[in-house]
């Protein structure tokens, strides 16, 4: 039986969606600058909505790099965060990290855990770099389905060298968080919930402490898109997300308050209109050109995967 | 081929409440409080719901559930280990209603 009545409507868009519930999606105040230093990445998630992996090449350069910490010098962006691919793989992340760690009062790296060593968890540590990483599930078997075999024990012993450098430790200062996104075509977990259960089975387990868990759904794009046609699942998500519609998780989306600048420059709206290539709605197409943040209010473009953003309480 | 069964069938659940809708609607409401977080949290009343599903061999149950436990968070190891609880009272008590054919033996044989 189900536990929830799936709604049978012929599929709307997601700017229809927005209309009918009365709502605009549009910028507030904008804080954050998300940069993505390239596809390189040590893993190929099947989940992974910007297909990085091994083989990519595109990474961020010394010049692009400049145009983001002249762009954190001029604008008062109050948060950098910092992903990939694997940042840890790119040659220059720490010429990048220094030179935007005193321009904004908070700079996070998306980390994969595979990629991390000593040194560089010890950099993290000195620069106060916020850490997120990537842990799907409380077991192996779910983790090397998404994220490749392998994977599981070394995410471990990097969240053990982590806690030894003070991340996620209580009173060292240093924040450690994990996102958690399912490992197949179904939705995320109740947050608060699975927040509980992985501190309290990676401290029995294994010792291992952390901050925050964030769960965030799967977004249909780019890897896991191509895993959802070939397993057929692809119709199926797609009504569960949009049945799945919250109206109040579009005041939270995080394209609502970040710009996200790729590899080589050009601007976006949110890593995942990065991903599908629909440039920033504000017109500016490279940070170099970035002159100011967007006014509120500018209207932010549209595609069906937002839907993963709205689900339940949403992808801020 | 035809068939009884469909997954289509599945979201049409409310359906049932089609002429008969205070009925339904009692149903539904208990059926919502059960399932909600109490004592027990809603991933191990989605783990009961998904074994049960199996003792009562109910295949719109065993969809349901089985994407009900993933979404609440449980792994293929929970999910495997509650069926194995079933299974285990299942074969259980058909054994040991075994002492009651015993018995009868017992009082019918020489
Ligand atoms: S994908 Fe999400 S973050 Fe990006 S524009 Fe759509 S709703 Fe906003």
């Amino acid at each position: 039986m189900p536990d929830k009545i799936v709604k049978q409507d012929p599929p709307e868009t997601f700017a229809q969606t927005l209309v009918r519930h009365g709502v605009e999606l549009t910028r507030d105040r904008t804080v954050t600058l998300q940069v993505n230093t390239g596809r390189l990445c040590s893993l190929s998630c099947r989940h992974c909505h910007l297909e990085a992996g091994p083989g990519r090449g595109e990474t961020m350069t010394r010049e692009t790099m400049d145009s983001v910490i002249d762009a954190a010098r001029r604008l008062p962006f109050a948060s950098i965060d910092i992903t990939g691919g694997a940042p840890e793989l790119v040659p220059d992340l720490e010429y990048l990290l220094r030179g935007v760690a005193p321009l904004a009062p908070r700079v996070v790296v998306r980390t994969n855990l595979v990629s991390l060593d000593e040194r560089l968890a010890r950099l993290y540590r000195e620069l106060r770099v916020v850490l997120v990483a990537s842990f799907p599930a409380l077991n192996a078997g779910q983790t090397s389905a998404q994220r490749g075999e392998g994977v599981w024990e070394k995410s471990i012993e990097a969240l053990k060298l982590l806690n030894s450098v003070g991340y996620g430790v209580p009173g060292e200062g240093v924040e450690l968080d994990l996102v958690s996104n399912p490992s197949g075509a179904f939705l995320p977990a109740a947050q608060a919930g699975s927040e509980k259960r992985f501190r309290a089975e990676l401290s029995r387990r294994y010792g291992v402490s952390f901050d925050n868990l964030f769960c965030f759904a799967n977004v249909p794009l780019g890897r896991f898109l191509a895993w959802l046609e070939k397993s057929g699942n692809l119709e199926g998500y797609r009504e569960k997300l949009a049945a799945g519609f919250n109206p109040c998780a579009v005041a939270g989306l995080m394209c609502r308050s970040q710009l996200s600048v790729d590899w080589d420059g050009a601007l976006y709206d949110c890593d995942f209109h990065l991903a599908a290539g629909i440039p920033f709605g504000g017109g500016v197409a490279n940070i170099r050109e970035l002159q100011e943040l967007p006014a509120p209010g500018t209207p932010i473009p549209t595609a069906q995967y937002c839907f993963a953003c709205t689900v339940g309480s949403g992808f801020t | 081929m035809e068939n009884y069964y469909d997954p289509k069938d599945l979201p049409r659940f409310a359906e049932i409440g089609n002429d008969a809708p205070e009925l339904a609607q009692k149903f539904f409401d208990y059926y919502g409080s059960v399932f909600a977080e109490g004592e027990l949290s809603e991933r191990e009343k989605a783990l009961i719901a998904l074994a049960v599903a199996h003792t009562v061999q109910c295949p719109y149950c065993i969809d349901a559930y089985t994407r009900g436990c993933l979404e609440k968070g449980a792994s293929l190891g929970e999910m495997t280990e509650a069926l194995h609880v079933v299974t285990a009272i299942r074969g259980g008590a058909s054994l040991v209603h075994g002492i009651q054919m015993r018995k009868i033996a017992e009082k019918l044989s020489l």
